[in-house]
């Protein structure tokens, strides 16, 4: 039983780092004052440059930085529509979801089927695996997933602790302010979401290279749109995208497990789970924050210096 | 910043740019993949010479264009009348399939009905479950301001998955040779077609509906309403107008819409209920409302163009290339035309060096 337990909990993490990698991505680019629904698509451009660089040269390392660069480069256009063109933010981050999925379906056409030879494999961390039951939880994963352990804590404190992090905040709660005490609003939000973009591509690579290492069309299947829910969830904070991100984690995992037990609900109905729960974490959040968020000041809108 | 250009407001939108964005986008959105055409060692004018000749060069082209089209019209006027009121309802592709399954129960259950009970039966149990589909993320946004975004999109995941299981399961045709098919309809069940077409009679409610919302939108006090909303809630509050039921009309009617899409789908094209009855109507439906700057009789046009896409698409596959170049194109046409919005309100000034200058201070 703890057995069946220890491996659930690992599972949770490893299902939770794709979401978990999009959401701070996510988080990036809103708190720089810009709303991307684009996350999905650049998920599966992610995913597909990353596994297409890894069969063609054999080396996932250069496919995780080919999903960081086509994230960035995708995520550009959304970049320069909203802030440059100060385009509706909503209609130009779907935009950029039907366009990374048909891209990625178009691109990836003749590469499903086909294994990648040397996926992120499991390393388990020396000494810290050791360690009764968190060891096997925690520490026996790919390295992309201690690298994410590093994230979260380090986007942290850049956000709450260092200058630049209180510009960051700035630019997207109050751009005119920030303008006024000399920040480039404008370069640094187009700074910022394609940085977010390049860890959205991150999230997608890990699926296709570490957690299900092969490309199928939309496989990331609605996670992009969950990372979306949970930065709201998150309240735009890192440390509870974490929490967030290892629960739908843990709900993935559970349904797969239960799969297994022959437990007889229909698969069907576990695969709904992840999304009913999307639903249910958005209601409570609300209903606790009493409907008004405390989301960025000025997310979602444009900035436009002569309107100062 | 840096570039010696300025943005100048336009007092009002440029009428000759409304016309001009689109129409510039599409061509600007075929170069666009274009370049990925080529990237990948394909000849971009050859496979979009093919799709628009598979699509317009033949009688049977021109016949599933329409085809086509007739979904993705009643989607996307299902789309339009939440995004005037700047509820994104990007759940079209849940309620199409919510409407399809709610209106497949009905031949499944009573097979022998008279076609006079039968279609119209279908049409109300494909219109309300497609509303109801709607429902709850219009309850939430109404009653605790949830994102309807994610809350529509996520019961698109849910519907398909909730159609799966019935057509996997309790809904399998026992003499389909174990594929996911329910049981083909009786005749009674089925739309009424145009001659020896597949053109059904989907395009008669997407017509009769383009002339409704045309009428509402322009002179009723509703679609008076939903614009003011649309435009700033608290004006609305302020002249006493109930936003809460208007949320709640607006994402219900818009849910229908797409539901009657489903019903029309499914008794008019597959005859039948089964997985893949949208290959994302609901979401190029939402480019479409958009690019028709939300306007019914645009949609209309609109949608045959992308039926033209969507056809086109289909038939180069025979050449090799995959279907989802149709996709592509129709996310970058969105791309530009959100972009190309910039040109209907503001008026591009190229500012003198001085002025560049004094700028930057």
């Amino acid at each position: 039983m703890t057995d069946q337990i220890v491996s659930i909990l690992a599972a949770t993490v490893t299902a939770g780092t794709p979401i978990l990698y999009a959401a701070l991505g996510e988080l990036i680019i809103e708190r720089a004052g810009i709303i991307n629904l684009g996350v999905e698509g650049i998920m599966l451009i992610g995913a597909v440059t990353g596994f297409i660089v890894s069969v063609v040269f054999d080396n996932s390392w250069l496919g995780l930085l080919a999903a960081m660069v086509a994230g960035g480069l995708i995520t550009s256009i959304h970049a320069f529509l909203t802030i440059t063109l100060r385009a509706n933010q909503v209609v130009s981050g779907l935009a950029l979801t039907l366009f990374g999925t048909g891209l990625s379906g178009y691109l990836g056409k003749a590469y499903i089927g086909i294994p990648v030879t040397h996926p992120f494999a499991v390393q388990p961390l020396p000494l810290l695996k050791d360690i009764p039951v968190l060891g096997k939880v925690l520490f026996n994963h790919d390295i992309l997933v201690y690298i994410s352990f590093l994230l979260v804590p380090l986007l942290w404190m850049f956000m709450y602790r260092t200058r630049p992090g209180l510009l960051l905040r700035a630019i997207g709660e109050n751009p005119a302010a920030a303008d006024a005490i000399g920040a480039k609003v404008f370069v640094l939000r187009y700074v910022y979401v394609i940085m977010g973009g390049m860890l959205c591509g991150v999230g997608g690579a890990y699926l296709s290279l570490a957690y299900a290492p092969s490309w199928l069309e939309n496989m990331t299947a609605g996670r992009g749109w969950i990372a979306v829910a949970l930065v709201i969830f998150a309240l735009w904070n890192p440390l509870r995208a974490m929490v967030g991100a290892y629960l739908f984690g843990g709900i993935d995992a559970l349904g797969f497990h239960l799969q297994v037990l022959g437990v007889t609900i229909s698969p069907f109905f576990l695969n709904m789970m992840p999304y009913l729960f999307t639903i249910i974490v958005l209601v409570m959040v609300m209903q606790r924050q009493g409907g008004r968020l405390t989301a960025p000041g000025a997310l979602g809108i444009p900035y436009d210096r002569e309107d100062r | 910043m840096f570039v010696p250009v300025r943005l100048e407001k336009r007092l009002v939108p440029s009428p000759v740019m409304r016309i001009m964005v689109p129409l510039v986008s599409v061509i600007m959105a075929l170069v666009f993949c274009g370049i990925f055409l080529a990237i990948t060692g394909r000849d971009p004018l050859e496979v979009y010479a093919a799709m628009f000749a598979g699509a317009l060069g033949s009688a049977y082209g021109l016949s599933e264009t329409v085809v086509k089209a007739i979904p993705l019209m009643l989607c996307a006027l299902g789309i339009s009348v939440a995004f005037r009121m700047q509820l994104w309802n990007i759940g079209a592709e849940g309620q199409f399939y919510i409407g399809a399954f709610a209106a497949t129960w009905l031949p499944l259950t009573f097979p022998n009905l008279p076609g006079y009970v039968m279609i119209p039966g279908m049409i109300l149990l494909g219109l309300a479950a497609g509303a109801m589909w709607a429902f709850i993320p219009a309850y939430l946004r109404a009653k605790s301001n949830v994102n309807e975004i994610i809350t529509t999109l996520m019961f698109n995941y849910v519907g398909i998955l909730l159609v799966d299981y019935f057509v996997y399961g309790p809904w399998r045709d026992p003499k389909g040779l174990n594929f996911p098919l329910t049981a083909r309809f009786a005749d009674a069940a089925i739309l009424p077609t145009f001659g020896a077409s597949r053109i059904h009679i989907g395009i008669v409610f997407a017509l009769v509906l383009v002339f409704i919302l045309l009428v509402a939108f322009k002179y009723s006090r509703w679609g008076y309403e939903i614009r003011v909303i649309g435009q700033s809630e608290r004006a609305a509050a302020y002249a006493g107008m109930n936003i809460q039921r208007s949320i709640f009309y607006v994402m219900l009617i818009s849910g229908a819409i797409s539901g009657l899409a489903g019903m029309a789908e499914v008794s008019g094209i597959a005859g039948r209920l089964q997985p893949g009855l949208s290959p994302g109507y609901g979401y190029t439906a939402i480019i479409i409302a958009w690019l028709s700057k939300l306007n019914p009789l645009a949609i209309v046009l609109v949608s045959l163009l992308f039926g033209v896409l969507q056809v086109g698409g289909y038939l180069v596959q025979t050449f090799g290339v995959p279907a989802t170049v149709a996709s592509m194109v129709q996310g970058a046409i969105l791309f530009f035309v959100v972009g190309g919005e910039i040109f209907i309100n503001y008026s591009i000034k190229i500012a003198s060096r001085k002025e560049a200058l004094t700028e930057n201070d």
